[in-house]
């Protein structure tokens, strides 16, 4: 996991070396391209190979990583394209923007160390956290600087529909996990559990994938994304991030691929998406937005071959998932291209440009070519073995078959459109003033465009990978992938899909017509909707849950307090164990003090009396562990005690000297007092019935103090248990410390901040960021 | 620059070289917000750096007796109280030089990473090493890693506390930033 740490170490160069950061970047997924091809032999095997590391052995966490044919493709895929974008971006970001190259560098090497991470995973939790992590990843990478509105909300989108799919995921993973009663992924694959649970799960997972691959109705995250920043764009929204939702088909399918709770979804998801997606393609103008709705469309194709679960169609697919993250990063990388020279992706301002970049015309119209599935490219290898596949299976296959003969009819179309909006010389337009393309950035798309040329001639270098993966679903009918398999039926579909897509772009009308969707239908607009609900919803039910009176609260707590243990308490049956009158003569006085203190207190009519008074009782009881020998207790005890008093004569500063005497108050003060006189009687009771139960020590007890001063080396047993034994809750404990001290401090400082702008004094109100507090300003001497 | 043997043959500047580089008490026209009281002052600065000594000690005794990180962040902080106590704000601000967040996190970031780095070693989360020096003059000296973790958490009481200090402290003060005198004189009737 050397990403992690070298993203850790990037925004450091970048400061320094600016650009030159992303180069630094790249060098993590190249290494990782190198050391995965130097073990292809490995993982394209009967046994791939197992690491496992221990995370938590004790309530069985830990992390597997499996390297077998699946992941090598993602790895390959991953960490090729990611080398690629990061040297791209080197020369696409802006030169003095230190902040953005810091921010951009690491978090897109983080995200290649998470997307290595969940196409390696074998445990669930482990690739659930990966999975999120990408979410994270791209909020963050969408979202930018978070200064306009528009990157906020696009990112803001992509966050909570991804979310809302990842949360489901997670609990379907475990549901899956609990039915086939391991978290290792290769061993519920192995031995699939049924039922109805597993259903239920099938379906929650189902709505992690398509929500995270961009599927229909959870789509239209996917073009608001494309605000960031176009290598971005390129990397996490064409050939990676959207992938993580296949690959998570990918790995289910040859165990579930015959369970209808899986396939109809994916199919049936897949292919209306296929559909759409292509379809809304037709009517964008912006370069990048069509791109994306063209990725939508393959995404849908991707799906509708993994949940077909025939060897045949996981081969198109293993296929199409190469030649789909090759045309589609370096489409993507042209797009940038364009947008960063000529000023502009909208195709209705562009003209002339492919008469000027001849060679950048050339590899775009490649990518293209690969996406529209024409030979001699990687993307007619694939397609043809997806028409294959679809054709020759049964009524249901053939079915599906046609739709996603018409999916790739308008995938012709809008791969027209795309290379002639971009490069062609429209008659109307004024062509581009000519600007040089930039040699590097050319050459950087050069490399994944000609991949896909040169991998279609010698497909048998890839074949064994997919093959491998295929394999997971039945035997081997001795097909291979190959350019030209003779005039065979898929063949000539191809051609016709081809002339339809053809004669469907020379007819203009229809595309006047085409990827026109009446607003109510729009999936926008339902998210929408669904997300102002949700506020109303939450803003209803924080306004009557949260009434602001702290003696309502405090009541609420303390009646559940009694209530609920209070019940389990009369339903078992009470012992009282025997009593001591006192166990040493010390207890006595002590006890007697406490008593007065808590007597007194109520008779107090001064505040500060009271609190005082409250501080004695809180004394009193530290002086009971002095005397039983309790001495770190003791020492905690009058420690924290003292802090409580300074904190609550803070403030009571703000609060009048005197209790109040009005009605209003003595109205509702004999709930209080019976409220208050029963939640202590039944702490004092809950106290005297544990203390007359336990026997002796407990078993836990006995071990910690046998094991301190062998296991931890301190004489100490309860420094021992709280820094070893259960160091797991200190850490926890000290984390909601923290949180909840930043949450006081911020809300006590908000409002003076906000008073400050109020005042029109701007310098008080924004010097500074978060650390800025009193402790700096000088306190206005009082008037 | 003393170590130049042209800078030696200078005179010793007798009278000049221990005066204070900082006035040692805050004066009139520093800002305070409260009858002060002379005595309390000198005493919590006379205190403070005993104070923090013990907090030491009860952080490095808690192995074996008591004490331990929380119960020395606890007088750590105690002690920052006190220098509050006496001469509020202002007397924090002059004495606090890191801001208290970064301590929080410092804290937290020190627990976490000694409960993750076992697992550099192929050893479960939160597993514990031990080693034993044998120190010239003090004998033998047995330290576990679990004192990095108890550093965390006695750092990050201080941060917490100090923190607090600085806000609902200073920030209730008479003339405090999140004090609207007008509106206190109303409250108090």
């Amino acid at each position: 996991m050397a990403h992690f740490a070298l993203a850790a170490v990037l925004p450091l160069v970048a400061r320094r070396y600016g650009r030159a950061a992303f180069v630094v970047g790249a060098l993590a997924p190249a290494a990782t391209l190198v050391y995965t091809l130097a073990r292809v032999g490995e993982a394209v095997g009967d046994a791939p190979p197992l690491e496992t590391v221990a995370w938590a052995p004790a309530i069985g966490l830990e992390f597997t990583a499996r390297f077998d044919e699946l992941a090598l493709l993602l790895i390959l895929l991953v960490s090729g394209i990611g080398a690629v974008v990061l040297c791209y971006y080197a020369r696409y970001a802006k030169v003095d923007d230190h902040r953005t190259t810091a921010r951009d560098s690491a978090l897109l090497v983080t995200f290649a160390g998470a997307m290595l991470g969940l196409v390696l995973a074998d445990d669930v939790i482990s690739l659930y956290l990966f999975w999120e992590l990408t979410t994270v990843c791209s909020f963050l990478l969408v979202g930018g600087d978070g200064v306009a509105k528009r990157l906020r909300t696009s990112a803001t989108q992509a966050l909570l529909v991804t979310t809302l799919g990842g949360l489901a995921m997670l609990l379907g993973l475990i549901l899956l996990g609990t039915a086939a009663g391991t978290m290792r992924i290769s061993e519920i694959l192995a031995d699939p559990p049924s039922g109805g649970v597993v259903t239920a799960a099938l379906l929650l997972i189902l709505l992690g994938a398509l929500t995270k691959s961009a599927q229909v109705p959870f789509h239209p995250w996917l073009p608001s994304a494309m605000v960031a920043p176009t290598p971005v764009s390129a990397y996490l929204h064409a050939a990676a991030m959207v992938k993580a939702g296949v690959y998570l088909v990918a790995r289910f399918s040859p165990a579930f691929a015959d369970h209808p709770a899986w396939w109809i979804p994916v199919v049936g998801c897949g292919l209306w998406t296929m559909l759409l997606g292509g379809f809304r393609a037709l009517r964008q103008y912006d370069l990048k937005t069509l791109l994306a709705y063209g990725t939508i469309s393959q995404l849908g194709f991707l799906m509708v071959m993994l949940g077909s679960g025939t060897w045949m169609s996981a081969l198109a697919a293993g296929t199409l998932i190469l030649a789909h993250g090759l045309f589609k990063s370096a489409l993507f990388l042209t797009v940038g291209i364009i947008d960063k020279r000529a000023g502009t992706r909208d195709i209705r301002e562009l003209s002339g440009l492919g008469r000027q970049w001849r060679v950048l015309t050339t590899l775009a119209t490649l990518a293209a070519m690969s996406m529209a599935g024409l030979p001699p490219l990687l993307g007619f290898v694939g397609k043809e073995v997806a028409l294959e596949a679809l054709f020759g299976g049964g009524t249901i296959d053939v079915l599906v078959g046609i739709g996603v003969a018409v999916g790739s009819v308008l995938t012709v179309v809008y791969s027209l459109r795309f290379v002639r909006g971009a490069f062609g010389t429209k008659p109307d337009t004024a062509p581009a003033a000519p600007v040089a393309c930039g040699r590097i950035m050319t050459g950087l798309v050069a490399v994944p465009s000609l991949a896909g040329l040169a991998l279609a001639f010698v497909p048998g270098v890839i074949e064994p990978i997919e093959a491998g993966y295929a394999d997971l679903y039945g035997s081997d009918p001795g097909y291979h992938l190959a350019l030209w398999h003779g005039i065979t039926p898929a063949l000539l579909i191809s051609a016709g899909i081809v002339v339809t897509g053809v004669l469907v772009h020379r007819y203009a009308g229809v595309q006047r017509l085409g990827g026109h969707v009446p607003e109510p239908l729009r999936a926008q607009t339902w998210y929408g909707r669904s997300v102002d609900g949700l506020e109303f919803l939450a803003r209803g039910v924080t306004g009557r849950i949260q009434v602001g009176s702290l003696p309502v609260y405090l009541g609420v707590i303390l009646t559940t307090l009694v209530v609920v243990p209070g019940a389990g308490l009369l339903a078992g049956g009470v012992e009282f164990g025997e009593l001591r009158l006192f166990d040493n003569w010390l207890q006595v006085p002590i006890t007697l003090l406490v008593l007065v203190a808590a007597a007194t207190s109520l008779l107090a009519r001064r505040r500060l009396t009271a609190v005082l008074l409250a501080g004695v009782v809180g004394y009193g009881i530290g002086a009971w562990f002095v005397v039983d020998g309790g001495a770190d207790l003791a020492l905690a005890q009058f420690l924290v005690e003292t802090l409580t008093l300074v904190v609550f004569v803070f403030v009571i500063r703000r609060f009048p000297p005197r209790f109040a005497e009005d009605k209003a108050y003595v109205h509702g003060r004999w709930v209080k007092a019976a409220i208050a006189g029963v939640a202590g009687t039944f702490v004092a009771v809950l106290a005297v019935l544990y203390s007359g139960y336990t026997e002796g020590m407990p078993e836990a007890s006995r071990q910690y103090i046998e094991r301190a001063e062998d296991e931890t080396g301190a004489t100490n047993v309860v420094n021992a248990i709280i820094v070893d034994f259960r160091a797991f809750d200190t850490i926890g404990e000290i984390t909601v410390l923290a949180v909840a001290a930043t949450g006081a401090a911020s809300l006590i400082l908000a409002r003076s901040r906000k008073r400050g702008r109020t005042d029109d004094r701007p310098d008080t109100a924004d010097t500074g960021g978060a650390a800025d507090g009193s402790a700096t300003e000088t306190p206005e001497v009082r008037s | 620059m003393d170590h130049r043997p042209d800078d030696a043959r200078k005179p010793v500047p007798w009278t000049e070289w221990d005066t204070p580089r900082e006035r040692w008490l805050m004066t009139e026209q520093d800002a305070y917000s409260w009858p002060r009281s002379m005595l309390l002052e000198v005493l919590a600065r006379v205190l403070f750096p005993t104070v923090l000594v013990f907090s030491v000690y009860l952080l490095l005794a808690g192995h074996h007796n008591a004490g331990g990180g929380f119960s020395g962040g606890l007088v750590a902080a105690l002690a920052f109280v006190l220098r509050y106590v006496a001469g509020g704000s202002a007397e924090l601000a002059m004495m606090v030089r890191v801001r208290p967040p970064v301590v929080i996190g410092t804290g937290l970031a020190i627990s976490v990473l000694t409960a993750l780095a076992p697992v550099l070693f192929g050893e479960p989360v939160l597993a514990s090493a031990m080693w034993k020096l044998h120190l010239p003059v003090l004998g033998e000296l047995k330290i576990t890693s679990n004192l990095a973790l108890d550093l965390g958490v006695y750092l990050l009481i201080i941060g917490v506390v100090v923190d607090l200090l600085r806000t609902v402290g200073a920030g209730t003060e008479v003339g405090g930033p999140g004090v609207d005198d007008e509106e206190l004189e109303e409250e108090r009737g």
